[in-house]
């Protein structure tokens, strides 16, 4: 039964692949069809297969800025802006931007500075696409899933703009390699997940004397900020003190509306145009503070450089070799490239697999099964007969444990009581959860190993995950 | 005193997921001023209903929170000493990682 549902949906998702495969295509066949006509209205498509005249693109066409006539009108609504025009684009051709993720930041920011023609557009991610990804990280598209983010970026990236250099760095950013890609550009785009790659990115940004524009968002909430520029403060100044980790949530986790991300994004790229083309004020002493839900930007005056930083200070003595031997990921206590939390604080005989569990429920064992995830994850996806007592208010909801088991335990003929099983989504609130409820003396509580993902991955394939 | 308290980047949590309080701060007797640091003791007090080490540390923020008083960095005003003044708004936010 399991192995044919399992069959029916895999069919299913390589008909909705193959689907959004074809009218993807139809769509680049209709765009390169108007590309045509647009080039060669009236000739129509077999002047231009046969070759007409060769662009002279890539040479200066002789007005003294060194725009090429291709660029010329590529980027004509640029020069037609007075505050911008041919001296802000010819910066901006001649400047070199690293972007280090290619996520829910990196996507927009990506898209809008190969548009607008960076001289020379750098991308930096270890990662692979992930459909779970996509409503947010919008520069990928479906027939990259499973592909690596780099690659991926960088193909939107030039069928946007084949005219400037993309270069693809495949690899997470460490200490290691950190200084020998960062030296080549001009200007550093922040766009990661985490709190060790950020305190990293920015030393080494001092280090080099680079500056950095960073955003960050979550939930509903942005933040937006240039660091180490033109004499402002770094991300140590502001932060000298790491959070405790516990304070760092993760998409994965919290979740996240795609357009916020989205939207701090292209702020990072008008602020990274904004330094490579020399024109306007960066948004530097300064933080952008993006409130999704309320609708609300607010713009604060943050302090400057700090005399007693530790990476940028009067007295600081930084240097490119105490950079490389800095464990970024002890100072932060988190890792760099974050995976799940795996706890084990249990005796085994206080917990079972998920297997084991399902043989339980076959054989009709009485029991009662309490799910502890919060509330919005329960109405995700559940168990059939599961009870949702979320961690959170486990202590005053006990009772409600003690009449199911109650009731359950009546259905016993030997009168033996109800066991009970606690689940979560992976496994490490449910062990809190079991320990707690052992405190309380519910001592035959077990703990269900790795949760609801353990029971999609090991027992019912055809569970949704999130 | 009547000040205008805000919450973000995810401190909301620890006050009932609310993020704007309007709030009136007594002043203790024969003090006139209100300093940042009364402000902590007292949202602590009043406003805090879990986890409060994910707020404060010591007698003041954890670190990662940033502080501003009518939009402006509290490092500029004197941290904990600075003094508030009436209507003032003091916004108390929670650095993000994500992306």
């Amino acid at each position: 039964m399991e192995s044919n549902g399992g069959d029916a949906s895999q069919i299913l998702r390589q008909i909705e692949t193959l689907k959004a495969t074809r009218s993807d295509i139809d769509r680049r066949i209709s765009a390169l069809e108007a590309q045509l006509r647009e080039i060669n209205p009236s000739h129509g498509n077999d002047a231009v297969l046969n070759g007409s005249c060769p662009p002279i693109s890539g040479f200066d066409s002789g007005f003294g800025h060194g725009l090429s006539p291709d660029n010329i009108y590529r980027y004509s609504r640029h020069l037609l802006l007075p505050s911008f025009g041919v001296q802000g684009q010819s910066n901006l051709l001649k400047s070199s931007i690293l972007v280090v993720g290619a996520g829910g930041l990196g996507s927009p920011a990506l898209l809008y500075l190969a548009a607008c023609g960076v001289g020379r557009l750098g991308i930096v991610d270890h990662d692979v696409v992930e459909v779970n990804n996509m409503h947010r990280q919008i520069i990928h598209t479906e027939e990259y899933i499973g592909q690596p983010k780099v690659k991926s970026a960088a193909a939107a990236c030039r069928s946007i703009n084949s005219t400037i250099k993309i270069v693809e760095h495949q690899e997470a950013l460490r200490t290691s390699n950190a200084l020998e890609i960062l030296s080549q550009y001009d200007i550093v785009v922040d766009a990661t997940d985490n709190a060790p790659s950020r305190y990293m990115i920015s030393d080494c940004c001092v280090v080099l004397g680079k500056p950095l524009v960073s955003g960050a968002a979550l939930g509903l909430e942005g933040q937006l900020t240039v660091y180490n520029y033109n004499g402002g403060p770094c991300y140590r100044c502001l932060f000298p003190t790491p959070p405790p980790s516990t304070a760092c949530q993760r998409c994965a986790d919290s979740g996240v509306l795609g357009v916020v991300p989205g939207v701090i994004g292209c702020l990072q790229a008008l602020e990274a145009i904004k330094i490579a083309s020399a024109v306007g004020e960066p948004l530097s002493g300064r933080m952008l503070l993006f409130d999704a839900l309320s609708a609300r930007i607010r713009i604060v005056k943050i302090r400057g450089r700090s005399l007693q930083c530790e990476a940028c200070g009067e007295s600081a003595t930084f240097t490119r070799q105490q950079f490389q031997e800095f464990d970024y990921e002890k100072f932060t206590e988190t890792p760099l490239s974050p995976s799940p939390l795996k706890l084990n604080l249990l005796q085994a005989d206080s917990r079972i697999s998920t297997k084991e569990f399902k043989e339980k429920i076959v054989k009709g064992e009485v029991h009662i099964l309490v799910d502890v995830r919060p509330e919005h994850h329960f109405k995700i996806v559940s168990l059939p007969g599961s009870l949702n007592i979320p961690f959170r208010s486990l202590e005053a909801r006990l009772p409600e444990i003690s009449s199911a088991l109650e009731e359950e335990g009546n259905k016993t003929k030997s009168g033996s009581g109800a066991q009970l099983y606690v689940l979560c989504r992976r496994g490490n609130d449910s062990q809190r959860a079991v320990q707690y409820l052992h405190k309380m003396g519910f001592t035959s509580a077990k703990d269900i190993i790795g949760g609801l993902e353990g029971w999609a991955r090991d027992v019912d394939p055809n569970l949704p995950m999130y | 005193m009547q000040l205008t308290l805000e919450f973000g980047g995810g401190l909301e949590l620890l006050c009932e997921s609310k993020k704007i309080h309007k709030v009136n701060v007594e002043t203790q007797k024969g003090v006139e001023k209100l300093t940042m640091k009364d402000l902590l003791t007292w949202v602590r007090t009043n406003l805090i209903k879990e986890r409060p080490e994910m707020f404060m540390k010591g007698d003041t923020v954890r670190p990662g929170v940033l502080v501003l008083v009518n939009d402006c960095d509290w490092e500029l005003s004197g941290q904990l000493n600075t003094t508030l003044e009436e209507k003032d708004v003091v916004v108390f936010i929670s650095t993000l990682h994500g992306g």
